[in-house]
């Protein structure tokens, strides 16, 4: 089993004709996802990649009982996106669209949350889970096609993959990799999502990707050290050359009201026992060191 | 986006808070009208969006209109953390009893509102943090309830007024006026610092900053407007980088650094610090980036005069790394060949088509980023 996904997710992509949709839509079908649905206002009745396209997402779940929802619309829309997904019920949905207005996302993400449903993202590379074949975002299908016990959690998109494929190439297998987002605010955070992770049965190693801005690494680092979380942990985090009050591409990723930079997150780390690597490609090594203990 | 104190406290005004008389002036005639106007002693306060004018010679008081010309005269056009003064905003000078913080922000972790309030200001919230962490109230207020009596009340007792005083009305209004400007305005920051008592006993806002979410502006055209006909701290050359489709940050070095992603980007700075060089700035080409942009990316680069050598690390899922390399090869054929060092890393999508097209124009391609990042570092060196 892996968090979150499963056999039975049923995954409807809004704004699936559009370009980007249309792209992942067919790499998600690829990896084996049960892409089930498309919704774009207006197209209704149409098909993308053989995916019946309904006009909204109430009658893609009725229809074929869709439960997650993967989100490409524009930034403008998108928030409206996911309040549309939750009231038609979904239980996952995962917003890949960047730049969406953050008080937005706040109405939003608040409104998913008092509902139960679990918001991935918004700006994020989604959910993939080898040991099932199912994904709901854009990693490339490449990197994750060997199943194993490692969890990868990150706030970061392309430097999940790197991470990935260095964990792959060791000899490591991948469970589940989640990309939070690179928003000031988004759904599940990184500390949720490795408490998360970290109650799996299957997963035996967790590898945490941080970056500077928030402090969602200290809060992770908190409840590490509280016991909260009995799997061994690698922690990497980008931004140590990163200057304070500049945003580093990623809304989140800024150093403000001096806090959230880089080094006093690694410092947070080591103090509470988990080890940091200094590089992206250490941390296969300080994986294999830890499992070992 | 970064408002400016003067169209700060214009929206503060809209919101009914009683600000001090002032006056927007571009020239040193103008401010010597406006002094006279509002009548002296005056502030004359430099409009650039940094903080700490004040230490730098942005803020100065004048007894007279001509003093006030005069002050003008090497106000106008100084250099204040790299932007230049262009307009001074005069204002009627206000004799102060006490100083207090007041802020409000978003709270990544609670996903609320967050009102930071303290009975001493004047100063930097980091610096009361620092030295008077007990003096910081947080006040937590969840959009789907908004803003509420208990929770001015808990703010402006903590500021020190006392509940049926008129200073407690003032404040307790400025206390909304805040929160309807973060709400109406898309605001990640609406600040008074200081917020302050007048000798005659006003509550007033001394000084206001307002910071507008960039991904909001088209909800609010007259700030998109004000934006392009001052760009403030937009420097022309990130404008051009936003309109091409990169995120640009200037840093100090001289290893060039370009890649796709903005954790992989900062990680590939990280990389380079850590192997002994110093990378130059921060350049994110994003997902999926054409061949064009890679071409404006390299190009910016090679024009660059600080930087030796260009590292290109590339984690191809959407982007693709012939694409990239075409990119590259178009960006040399424009500048007619260089004196600079082009190091590459690339892996994934089309890794096979990108490889040759860079041997074609003479540019290695490192399988490891590693050794890619040592190479540069290495050729960087004089």
């Amino acid at each position: 089993m892996t968090v979150l996904v499963g056999p039975n997710t049923k995954v409807v992509v809004q704004g699936a004709t559009g370009k980007e949709g249309r792209f992942h839509l067919q790499r998600m079908l690829e990896y084996g996802t049960k892409v089930v649905a498309g919704v774009t206002p207006g197209k209704g009745g149409t098909t993308v990649h053989g995916v019946p396209v309904y006009d909204t997402v109430e009658e893609a779940v009725k229809k074929q009982g869709a439960n997650a929802s993967v989100i490409f619309v524009p930034a403008k829309f998108a928030a409206d996106a996911l309040l549309e997904a939750v009231d038609a019920g979904v239980e996952l949905a995962v917003v890949i669209t960047e730049h969406i207005p953050v008080h937005d996302t706040l109405r939003a993400v608040n409104y998913a949350r008092a509902r139960g449903v679990t918001v991935i993202g918004p700006n994020c590379p989604g959910i993939v889970a080898p040991p099932v074949r199912v994904k709901l975002g854009i990693m490339p299908n490449s990197i994750y096609q060997t199943p194993g016990k490692i969890a990868v959690v990150s706030r970061s998109g392309t430097l999940t993959y790197e991470i990935s494929y260095q964990l792959v190439r060791a000899g490591f297998g991948i469970n589940v990799a989640i990309g939070v987002g690179g928003d000031p605010v988004v759904g599940l955070d990184l500390m949720e999502a490795t408490l998360k992770v970290a109650q799996d049965p299957e997963v035996e190693g967790i590898v945490v990707i941080g970056e500077v801005g928030g402090d969602a690494e200290e809060r992770l680092a908190k409840l590490y050290a509280e016991g909260a979380i009995n799997k061994p942990i690698v922690a990497y985090v980008a931004g140590r050359t990163a200057p304070p009050g500049k945003r580093m591409g990623h809304a989140g990723a800024i150093v403000m009201l001096g806090s959230g930079d880089a080094k006093s997150k690694i410092e947070t780390f080591r103090s509470v026992g988990i080890p940091v690597a200094e590089t992206p490609f250490e941390v296969p090594r300080l994986l294999a060191e830890l499992l070992k203990k | 986006m970064k408002l400016h104190e003067y169209e700060a406290k214009e929206l503060f005004s809209k919101y009914g808070v009683k600000i001090p008389p002032g006056r927007l002036a571009l020239t040193p005639e103008e401010v010597h009208k406006a002094a006279k106007e509002i009548g002296t002693p005056v502030v004359l306060k430099a409009q650039v969006v940094v903080a700490g004018r004040g230490k730098a010679g942005g803020i100065k008081a004048a007894n007279s209109p001509e003093e006030a010309y005069e002050l003008s005269k090497k106000m106008f056009g100084m250099d204040i953390k790299g932007l230049t003064v262009k307009k001074l905003y005069v204002t009627k000078y206000v004799e102060v009893e006490r100083e207090m913080y007041l802020s409000l922000i978003i709270d990544r972790a609670t996903r609320r509102y967050l009102f930071l309030a303290s009975p001493v200001g004047g100063v930097d919230i980091e610096e009361i943090a620092k030295t008077s962490p007990e003096k910081i109230k947080r006040v937590y207020v969840d959009p789907s309830v908004g803003l509420r009596d208990y929770h001015i009340r808990s703010i402006v007792s903590w500021l020190g007024f006392k509940p049926g005083t008129p200073q407690w009305q003032q404040a307790a209004s400025i206390v909304q006026a805040m929160y309807r400007i973060m709400v109406d305005h898309d605001a990640e920051l609406v600040e008074s610092n200081p917020l302050a008592v007048s000798k005659e006993g006003d509550v007033i806002p001394l000084d206001a900053r307002i910071i507008v979410d960039d991904n909001a502006l088209f909800k609010h055209p007259d700030l998109e407007k004000a934006l392009e006909e001052d760009p403030r701290d937009v420097t022309e050359f990130e404008a051009y980088a936003k309109k091409i489709g990169f995120h640009y940050v200037e840093l100090e070095g001289d290893v060039g650094i370009i890649g796709n992603g903005a954790g992989l980007t900062m990680s590939t700075m990280d990389l380079v610090y850590h192997f002994g060089g110093r990378p130059a700035n921060f350049l994110d080409i994003g997902g999926g980036a054409s061949r064009e942009v890679v071409k404006e990316a390299v190009k910016v680069l090679l024009n660059h005069p600080r930087v030796k050598v260009i590292f290109v690390n590339i984690f191809g899922g959407i982007t693709r790394a012939d694409e990239v390399a075409l990119g590259i090869k178009d960006a040399l054929a424009e500048a007619g060949g260089t004196t600079k060092k082009i190091v590459v890393r690339m892996k994934g999508t089309n890794e096979e088509l990108g490889r040759a097209i860079l041997a074609e124009v003479g540019v290695p391609l490192f399988e490891s980023a590693e050794e890619a990042a040592k190479k540069a570092v290495e050729l960087a060196r004089p």
